[in-house]
């Protein structure tokens, strides 16, 4: 896959408007014992700020457990900021009425993991495409088969009459996941955010579920936040990176940069762990950061890399919060190695 | 469509579930059959009438067909009114006078005596009361005088409690000695043909005369009398459709109730959820069955005041921790987290996404627990706690108990509702617990 195409829309990025600002953004879940009693918070998000443009695709790439998700269903308006601000298009999210807060949730599409689990088993192809219309107040029954027909069509799911009326363990798993798509697409969303679309899909799938949802990307000129643990599909159509680690964004990069030049001993442990599928990688040995992510109940102090980082300087990293420092335009990192 | 098809194909795999389905469409049969012969105020009538509504019937009868397993017979009642009957009834008109033979004429082919024989006898006239003579013919061919007398408008001649005839029969009861052979003082009856004649002569032009021959033998009707003379199958009937209507409405209440109020519960959590389970945990240990006479004692016996009572009781019980706890699960499924990225309320998801996810649980449930309150609902009756207007079996059970029926050996009294109550319980579980099979997986091939 060339990057031809993001070059060109890189060059013209910043007369794009910004669709989505996400402001110094905390996301704290609070701990009690027994029931009642305080025992702390678990920071799932810790501060993160990031700009998303009209069109633009990032991914966010962490390990499981790093407040990616936590990061997207707060975005997605499921869970509330314990601190800092969502701006989308202008408006903040916190203001939102009942009304308007439902007129977010058409204008973001959400593509779960799990497409099996993701689509009501009681429930056909129909009236889960429905749903959303229904909610969305489109009064017409007739407007509303229209367009399930449509967007059915769109994701490949045809002819649309043998997939309309089935249930969802009638379908394969790609055929599932197509439909999961076309929910989040059928209200025409600005942005979508697709939580790991192919990790649970046979690999022979994937590929042509990143097409769809690229071609989707493309047509509809669609923001997509691709949240991912697999580097090796982030490439596929991802613009920027994200790099997330304990509830923190560690670098953030346009992805050819990210790959070439990581500068985050966390990213450079991570692009080392990815397989390209070539043969000779099975006899190289690889070096990957030891231990397990930290507890992000009581994370460590300083970087919260620095127990597992290899290049740790003693009296910095495990005292001071790093700070961000751009290295390019467009290549932020948080580490004390680029002060 | 295919659904119901396919659950139709799984159900005629259980025997059990077609037998338990076939007797509730019977009693549903049953119950549409007895709210159309005897409509609402005409079973009450029936049921809160006394001896003029009864009179017909001998009292703590048997039904009929228990004759049909004995040898000894027992002598079945009948009615024969002269208005109703032209051959009884014979008129000869001499003017001024005129002269009317009522011939009651009957086969007794019994191996006991009757309960009682009456003669309701009607008149009109204006000053002078007819006179009739009773006169009673035996197949031996004997002609015993019953009695002479002035007959008013409206009078009963009651053959066991007129002192005349029973001196002239020595002292012995008529309705025996009447049927006995001449001299005898025990024995069995003669068999035969019985002819009742009443010969009457009326002293005023137009002057009437009439005369029902109530003959009260010792079974009666289909299902028996009771200690009122009432014919038990008039509360059988319907006791199906009150049976019915309170075990699917109290069953049907307490299932959907329980299932939203679980539902709401495990969706909103916090202080909602707190408060549904504290109720649950106090409602659990209160006595049930105690309350609700408390409330059939004091407040109101009326089936409905039980039924609300009983639905309400039964909604905070085991059944709501059992739908949280699913419902605690389905709340994290995924397809849930979807519904609210797109915008679903609340309301909307706990209808439309939780609760479909339980009607596979909901509907076996539902089944089995109707006999539980066809049950209740008997057992507070027998306790006296009936609703006092309707007729139902646990009435029926509770008049039997009251009368010592078991004590007088009058079996059918208690064992006919009993059956029907064991007939309803079963098909209802039958049936529940086939669905409880084909509804859930984990059940299947045990």
């Amino acid at each position: 896959m060339s990057y031809t195409n993001q070059e060109t829309t890189q060059t013209q990025k910043d007369q794009r408007g910004i669709l989505l600002s996400v402001q110094n953004l905390n996301v704290w879940f609070e701990l009690r014992r027994w029931g009642f009693g305080h025992a702390g918070y678990v920071r799932a998000v810790d501060g993160v700020s990031f700009d998303l443009h009209e069109g633009e695709t990032i991914a966010v790439v962490g390990e499981s457990g790093c407040g990616k998700s936590s990061l997207m269903k707060t975005i997605l308006g499921l869970y509330q900021p314990t601190k800092g601000k969502i701006i989308f298009n202008g408006e903040d999210l916190s203001a939102f009425d009942g009304n308007r807060m439902r007129r977010y949730h058409s204008e973001v599409g959400y593509v779960q993991q799990d497409p099996f689990g993701a689509l009501p088993p009681f429930m056909s192809v129909h009236r889960i495409l429905e749903e959303p219309l229904i909610i969305g107040g489109v009064k017409s029954k007739s407007e509303r088969l229209a367009r399930i027909r449509k967007m059915m069509e769109e994701v490949k799911l045809a002819p649309v009459d043998d997939f309309l009326e089935k249930f969802p363990h009638m379908l394969s798993g790609g055929q599932q996941q197509r439909v999961v798509i076309a929910r989040a697409m059928i209200m025409e969303p600005k942005l979508l955010v697709a939580d790991e679309p192919v990790s649970m899909l046979d690999a022979s799938v994937r590929v042509e579920i990143l097409k769809l949802l690229r071609g989707l990307q493309e047509k509809h000129n669609l923001a997509v936040i691709y949240i991912t643990h697999d580097l090796s599909t982030v490439s596929y159509f991802s613009e920027r990176i994200f790099v997330m680690y304990a509830g923190q964004l560690v670098e953030k990069s346009e992805v050819r940069a990210l790959i070439k030049s990581p500068a985050h001993p966390y990213t450079q442990a991570l692009l080392t762990g990815t397989s390209e599928p070539d043969a000779r990688n099975a006899l190289t040995y690889k070096e990957i950061p030891p231990g397990e992510p930290p507890s992000l109940v009581k994370p460590p102090t300083g970087c919260r890399f620095h127990p597992r980082c290899t290049r740790m300087i003693a009296g910095e990293c495990d005292v001071n919060n790093p700070v961000e420092v751009s290295l390019q335009p467009n290549h932020q990192v948080s580490c004390w190695l680029h002060k | 469509m295919k659904t119901i098809q396919q659950f139709l194909r799984d159900l005629r795999q259980y025997p059990s579930a077609l037998a338990g389905g076939l007797v509730i469409l019977a009693l549903f049969g049953v119950a549409a059959y007895a709210m159309v012969t005897i409509p609402y105020a005409e079973a009450i009538r029936l049921w809160r009438g006394g001896e003029d509504v009864w009179y017909q019937n001998p009292k703590y009868a048997p039904p009929l067909w228990l004759n049909w397993f004995t040898d000894k017979k027992q002598p079945e009642s009948f009615i024969i009114r002269s208005e109703d009957n032209p051959q009884v009834k014979q008129v000869q008109d001499n003017g001024e006078t005129s002269r009317i033979t009522l011939t009651y004429q009957f086969d007794y082919n019994y191996d006991d005596f009757p309960q009682e024989m009456m003669l309701y006898f009607k008149s009109n006239y204006l000053e002078k009361q007819p006179f009739v003579t009773i006169l009673w013919k035996t197949p031996d061919g004997r002609e015993i005088r019953v009695a002479n007398t002035g007959i008013s408008r409206e009078q009963t001649f009651r053959f066991s409690q007129d002192e005349k005839l029973v001196r002239r029969l020595g002292g012995m009861n008529p309705v025996q000695a009447l049927f006995l052979p001449e001299k005898a003082e025990t024995g069995a009856p003669i068999k035969g043909t019985y002819t009742l004649v009443v010969e009457g002569v009326t002293f005023e032009q137009g002057s009437n005369l009439d005369a029902e021959f109530v003959f009260h033998g010792l079974v009666a009707g289909w299902a028996g009398t009771d200690h009122q003379r009432r014919d038990l199958t008039v509360p059988l009937l319907w006791g199906v459709p009150i049976a019915l209507a309170f075990g699917l409405v109290a069953s049907l209440g307490t299932s959907i109730l329980t299932m939203i109020i679980a539902a709401v519960g495990a969706w909103y959590g916090s202080w909602v959820d707190e408060l549904i389970q504290r109720i649950t945990e106090v409602n659990l240990v209160l006595p049930f069955l105690s309350i609700l006479i408390m409330v059939g004692t004091f407040y109101s016996r009326s089936i409905w005041t039980i039924l609300s009572v009983t639905i309400l009781l039964s909604i905070f019980t085991g059944g709501i921790k059992g739908y949280r706890a699913i419902f605690l699960q389905v709340k994290e499924s995924t397809y849930i987290e979807a519904a609210r990225a797109y915008g679903a309320s609340n309301a909307r998801i706990i209808f439309q996404y939780l609760i479909p996810r339980m009607i596979p649980l909901l509907i076996p449930g539902l089944v089995s627990s109707v006999p539980a309150f066809v049950f209740l609902e008997a057992s507070l009756a027998v306790l006296g706690l009936g609703d006092p207007v309707l007729p139902t079996w646990g009435k029926i059970i509770n008049d039997a108990q009251v009368n010592a029926a078991l004590y007088k050996g009058l079996y059918y009294w208690i064992l006919e509702p009993a059956v029907l109550l064991m007939i309803t319980g079963l098909a209802f579980a039958m049936l529940g617990f086939a669905l409880d099979r084909i509804f859930n997986p984990r059940l299947r091939g045990m």
